[in-house]
């Protein structure tokens, strides 16, 4: 029983999540103690006992670093005991970056697909377009977010729009280059099948092209819509107006609700790694279906 | 032989020369290969390692482009042959598509050349009792051995009845009493079908007693050392193996085969 915890993932991860806790409640002891000490002395106090600082650390309601407890009360109490209609609520919050974040997802991929083909059959788009496709992802999404949305509103695109390109600008880049990779991916052999058959160049790409892309596009999707969910964020952080994950740690740290930013910090973590997961069904769903060896 | 009534030629080359040029140098691949083969001739390409087989059967498909020398195919280009499907190509590998199951790797050359649905599902049948795969429709290739694999793009080769089947070593991987099965069957069809053949062998008995005609070739440049004629009966069995004429064909191949090898050393 212990031994199959062991060889299974569940005991290393538990083992290395506990250390990994030990170590923050001492984090947050070190980073808050000075603010406890000032507020001791600002309430007159001088006679504390050390357990009083530590506990004193582990509960104050602006921390520098809060405790993985304070942040699961603030989860708690923001997911489940609010009503996910308030703008109070994580839920509500989550929801607004999730949509942004599916339908970026979705115009990004859908984008890099598209480029992929056109890079992989027109010759000269190899050398003139992949450049640009590469050279996009060297500015800063966080510079380029506020204009991206400022130049949309000047046409009248506002709303979920504007993130969500935001967002495909992110995760188109990884489907590109994951898919160029894959479409060109049938070995010799497998293409001069083809060319013994005379077949036309649509029948190479559907019977031969995209299914051995089909691996590649999977892994590609995964880091895309991670790179999506990152990019509603930073283009919330701009347009904090309609909430979301990322307006709410811009109006935590407006406040200085640290709490708060660390939850808003790890719920988006989590939908990050729902959404991951989902594509990972999704691949393994389809390439069972392929025939792949179990 | 007594095969072919009114012989045209279905294959032609003259003075037929490919060379690669590679990293460190030219490889002569074929060098003057002048060759004629006739309507319903079976042609064994026997020879060394290197020795250009592969090279001259990418040619005749049109898959490698001669560097000199004349080729045609029906009287065409071998471009032109292509197109028209003149003929179905047998890989020295299986090339399988793993994703699509045996029956459906079968039905890749129907599918794209436009046969309906329902003669597809009977061709891939016929194909899979051909050689022997029945049941074996919905597994995958990995799913298979070796042998099995290669038999499988055999039956997909033949799936779309080309009059010119070139085979590249077909049944390379196979072990000796599955390849004398299939080289009695491969006979049968051929005798029954009247399709030309050309099939490249590592394999004397095998050339000898699949062929009309063999074509010894010698490598480095590769070219063809000698055409033996080799005219048994259509009927024939396995058993003619035995036989003192077989016996002296196979002796005048392997001769062939050697000083093959002797004209390099
Ligand atoms: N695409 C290529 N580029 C460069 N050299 C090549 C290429 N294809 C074949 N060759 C060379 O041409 C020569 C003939 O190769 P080929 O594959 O036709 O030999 P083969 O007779 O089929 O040998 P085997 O019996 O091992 O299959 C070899 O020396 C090989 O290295
Ligand atoms: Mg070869």
């Amino acid at each position: 029983m212990l031994n199959a915890l062991w060889h299974g993932k569940t005991l290393p991860v538990l083992a290395v999540s506990a250390v990994l806790a030990v170590l923050w409640y001492m984090g947050s002891i070190w980073l808050n103690a000075d603010m406890q000490r000032d507020a001791f002395s600002n309430a007159g106090k001088t006679d504390f006992t050390t357990s009083e600082l530590i506990a004193g650390t582990w509960s104050q309601e602006r921390p520098k670093l809060p405790t993985p407890g304070q942040i699961l009360v603030e989860l708690n109490k923001t997911i489940l005991d609010t009503a996910p209609t308030s703008k109070r609520s994580l839920v509500y919050h989550g929801s607004v970056t999730i949509s942004a974040t599916l339908l970026g997802f979705l115009i990004g991929s859908l984008l890099g697909m598209g480029l992929a083909v056109l890079v992989v059959h027109v010759k000269s788009l190899d050398r003139s377009l992949m450049p640009w496709v590469v050279a996009s992802q060297t500015i800063p999404i966080i510079a380029l977010a506020p204009m991206i949305v400022v130049i949309m509103n000047q046409f009248d695109i506002t709303g979920i729009v504007p993130k969500a390109v935001i967002a495909a600008y992110l995760s188109f880049f990884p489907v590109t280059v994951g898919m160029v990779k894959g479409l060109r991916s049938p070995d010799p052999l497998q293409m001069d099948l083809m060319r013994t058959y005379s077949a036309t160049r649509l029948q190479t790409f559907l019977k031969l092209r995209v299914p051995s892309s089909i691996p590649f596009l999977f892994a590609s999707l995964k880091v895309a819509v991670a790179a999506s969910l990152v990019g509603t964020v930073v283009a919330e952080l701009t347009k904090s107006e309609d909430g979301g994950f990322g307006a709410r740690l811009l109006a935590g740290s407006y406040y200085g609700q640290t709490i708060q930013i660390w939850a808003a910090l790890f719920a988006a973590a989590g939908c990050a790694w729902v959404l991951v997961t989902l594509v990972g069904v999704a691949d393994r769903v389809v390439t069972k279906a392929m025939g792949a060896r179990p | 032989m007594a095969q072919s009534g009114n012989a045209s030629p279905v294959i032609e080359t003259s003075d037929l020369s490919l060379t690669f040029e590679t990293g460190d140098g030219p490889v002569h691949a074929l060098s003057g290969v002048s060759l004629t083969i006739q309507k319903g001739d079976f042609v064994s390409l026997i020879g060394p390692s290197g020795c250009g087989k592969t090279t001259l059967l990418r040619v005749i498909a049109d898959l490698e482009q001669p560097t000199e020398g004349a080729i045609s195919i029906n009287g065409m280009s071998p471009h032109e042959a292509r197109l028209k499907r003149a003929y179905g190509y047998v890989f020295q590998a299986p090339a399988l598509y793993p994703w699509r199951t045996i029956g459906k790797n079968i039905a890749l050359p129907l599918e794209i050349m436009g046969f309906s649905k329902s003669e597809q599902a009977e061709r891939v049948r016929k194909g899979l009792d051909l050689v022997n795969l029945t049941g074996f429709e919905k597994k995958f290739p990995w799913q298979l051995s070796g042998g099995m694999q290669q038999r499988a793009s055999i039956a997909r080769a033949l799936s779309f009845d080309p009059d010119l089947l070139l085979m590249d070593e077909p049944f390379g991987a196979l072990d000796e009493i599955v390849r004398d099965k299939l080289n009695e069957q491969l006979l049968r069809l051929w005798e029954k079908t009247q399709k030309t053949v050309v099939f490249v062998t590592h394999s004397i008995p095998e050339a000898v007693f699949l062929s009309t005609k063999i074509v010894v070739m010698s490598p480095r440049p590769g070219k063809i050392h000698d055409v033996i004629d080799c005219n048994f009966p259509a009927d024939r069995t396995l058993d003619i193996r035995e036989t003192p004429e077989f016996l002296d064909v196979a002796n005048r191949v392997r001769q062939g085969l050697r000083e093959g090898h002797s004209y390099v050393d």
